[in-house]
């Protein structure tokens, strides 16, 4: 590869001037995030450990958490429901590696549920159980955090096993 | 027959392509109570339902935005929701204003790729500094670290104009004047109505010599426009805007090194989407700053008697990334409602008109009912 000082030595103007090889130029932007209509109901639920989640009228697919919009149809989710606080799981992996910024103890559980009545899967950890036991198909319920309800998902601490048989695959085979 | 083997017509020809739609929301300062898709799909829903199609019935999708306005990466893909992408569509985004993704839908069209396309694009300025943000797209080493602000590099622009004697402040005034009076036929404009010119130059500074009626408002807001080609377009509307030509052009990057005063590449792209080929009945030009349709005007040698924004233009609404769009929309418009024969829109991007992107548009031929446009309310500023 061409170094900054070779390049530099072909412009006579520029003999014997020290290349710059790096700048830090700091930016920063701030942003004000706001959610939406559909997202701030579901956010506003969380502290009253709700679930509320919107039916699309035309395909009639379940989305939580709800975004207004059905991608599949491009029309409005009119319907409003609540879905109870159990699910399967539909996949997941193990994190070792801590991310920057996370207050969490590696290694942890990261998986998909897919809460009962729901067609997509909500991101959640999964606890209270060796991870080597942790499979698609089990059943499993939220723990809230009791000491962190707010409108936030991390009103939900985890979720962990019922200790029910596996869901049949084909319950969740199409929503994976 | 496939769509590809009719991409020339019997004379041998490109496909004429036309917009047969155009919709947009109602521009407001803030929209905190809607999401991007939330604030977008009653648009599609608008612009769909005036041609009687369906997304999935589209045959290529683009659309336009800007991650930098939102805060957030591929923000695009949530607003994508609201087409409803089921079974898969042909579809494309551009980081720029909708009307180069119009560009880029045209040139599907007239290639035979598709014989429809939605366009639609959308900005939400309120979460951000809009000032700032838009910073960040100067040069990144020696411009952008001085974060010289929107509203500062377009005072920059309007100085030189004055300083060249093109303009002067009362003349600024009453662009601004006439452009808001304007919008009061505009459901969608922002603002709507302004005070006499001799009070707002008694106000403050801006930037100077920009007063805040000199600026944009700071919009949130979402257009979306249908092309069709040839005898889809006819099938679709009893009076389609036909795009006669369309091209962009741009300047250098550094505003350092370009003449503020002047737009060559206006001037060329509309030379090249043969603008100065007939007269116009009307001109829908992207100029956020009063000082900015003096350039314009200028570049496109447009006379005093066309009237320029009819719709109020972007000193009544404008929403960053689909300002420019929706001047084609406007455009468009016109023609279908019968009140011109043949509209110029421009778009633009980047500070002090960096980016220009000209279109030329036609009701069919003998089609026009002499309407004339929106009233202007005479008092028509700018160049003279």
């Amino acid at each position: 590869m061409t170094t900054a000082a070779e390049l530099l030595a072909g412009i006579p103007e520029l003999a014997g001037a020290e290349p710059v090889t790096r700048v830090t130029i700091p930016a920063r932007l701030e942003y004000t995030h706001t959610p939406g209509s559909a997202q701030t109901r579901f956010l506003t639920a969380l502290p009253d450990k709700r679930l509320l989640a919107e039916r699309c009228p035309q395909c009639t697919r379940v989305y939580v958490p709800p975004r207004g919009a059905c991608p599949t149809c491009g029309v409005a989710t009119t319907e409003q429901l609540e879905l109870p606080h159990t699910g399967t799981v539909t996949t997941f992996c193990i994190v070792n590696i801590a991310a920057k910024g996370l207050n969490i103890e590696v290694p942890y559980c990261y998986a998909y549920v897919l809460l009962d009545g729901a067609h997509v899967g909500l991101h959640a950890r999964v606890g209270d159980v060796p991870y080597a036991d942790v499979r698609i198909g089990q059943r499993v319920e939220a723990v809230w955090n009791e000491e962190r309800l707010g409108p936030s998902l991390a009103s939900i601490s985890h979720f962990r096993p019922t200790g029910e048989p596996d869901a049949d695959p084909e319950s969740y085979r199409r929503w994976m | 027959m496939s769509p590809a083997a009719r991409s020339v017509d019997r004379h041998g020809r490109g496909r004429d392509v036309a917009v047969v739609a155009f919709a947009q929301s109602n521009h407001t300062r803030r929209t905190d109570q809607l999401s991007e898709v939330e604030l977008v799909m009653p648009v599609l829903h608008d612009v769909l339902k005036q041609t009687g199609l369906t997304a999935n019935r589209i045959g290529f999708t683009c659309s336009g935005s800007s991650d930098y306005l939102a805060g957030r990466a591929f923000s695009f893909t949530m607003a994508l929701d609201g087409v409803g992408a089921w079974p898969p569509i042909s579809e494309s985004h551009v980081e720029m204003d909708g009307a180069w993704a119009l560009y880029e839908a045209w040139v599907k069209l007239r290639t035979g790729e598709a014989d429809t396309a939605l366009v639609y694009s959308y900005g939400k300025s309120s979460p951000g500094s809009v000032r700032d943000v838009l910073t960040r797209q100067l040069d990144p080493y020696t411009l952008a670290p001085l974060w010289p602000d929107s509203i500062a590099l377009a005072a920059l622009q309007a100085q030189a104009l004055i300083d060249a004697g093109l303009t002067d402040e009362p003349r600024l005034a009453e662009t601004a004047v006439r452009s808001r009076r304007a919008a009061t036929g505009n459901p969608h404009a922002q603002l709507r109505g302004s005070a006499d010119p001799a009070e707002l130059l008694q106000r403050p500074y801006e930037v100077e010599p920009l007063r805040r009626h000199d600026c944009p408002p700071i919009s949130d807001g979402a257009a979306a426009v249908i092309l069709a080609a040839g005898d889809t377009a006819r099938a679709l509307h009893a009076n389609p805007a036909w795009i006669r030509g369309i091209d962009h052009r741009i300047e250098a990057h550094q505003p350092g090194v370009r003449d503020l005063t002047e737009s060559p590449s206006t001037r060329l792209a509309a030379a090249a989407a043969g603008a100065f080929d007939a007269p116009l009945d009307a001109a829908e030009l992207h100029a956020p700053f009063t000082a900015q349709e003096v350039v314009l005007r200028r570049a496109l040698y447009l006379s005093d008697d066309v009237p320029v924004n009819p719709s109020g233009g972007p000193l009544a609404a404008n929403p960053v990334m689909a300002a420019g769009l929706i001047r084609i929309g406007e455009a468009a418009a016109l023609i279908h409602r019968g009140e011109a024969h043949r509209v110029l829109a421009h778009a633009t991007s980047g500070p002090c008109l960096q980016q220009n992107l000209v279109a030329v548009l036609e009701g069919t031929n003998g089609n026009r009912n002499g309407n004339s446009p929106r009233s202007t309310d005479g008092t028509r500023g700018g160049a003279r």
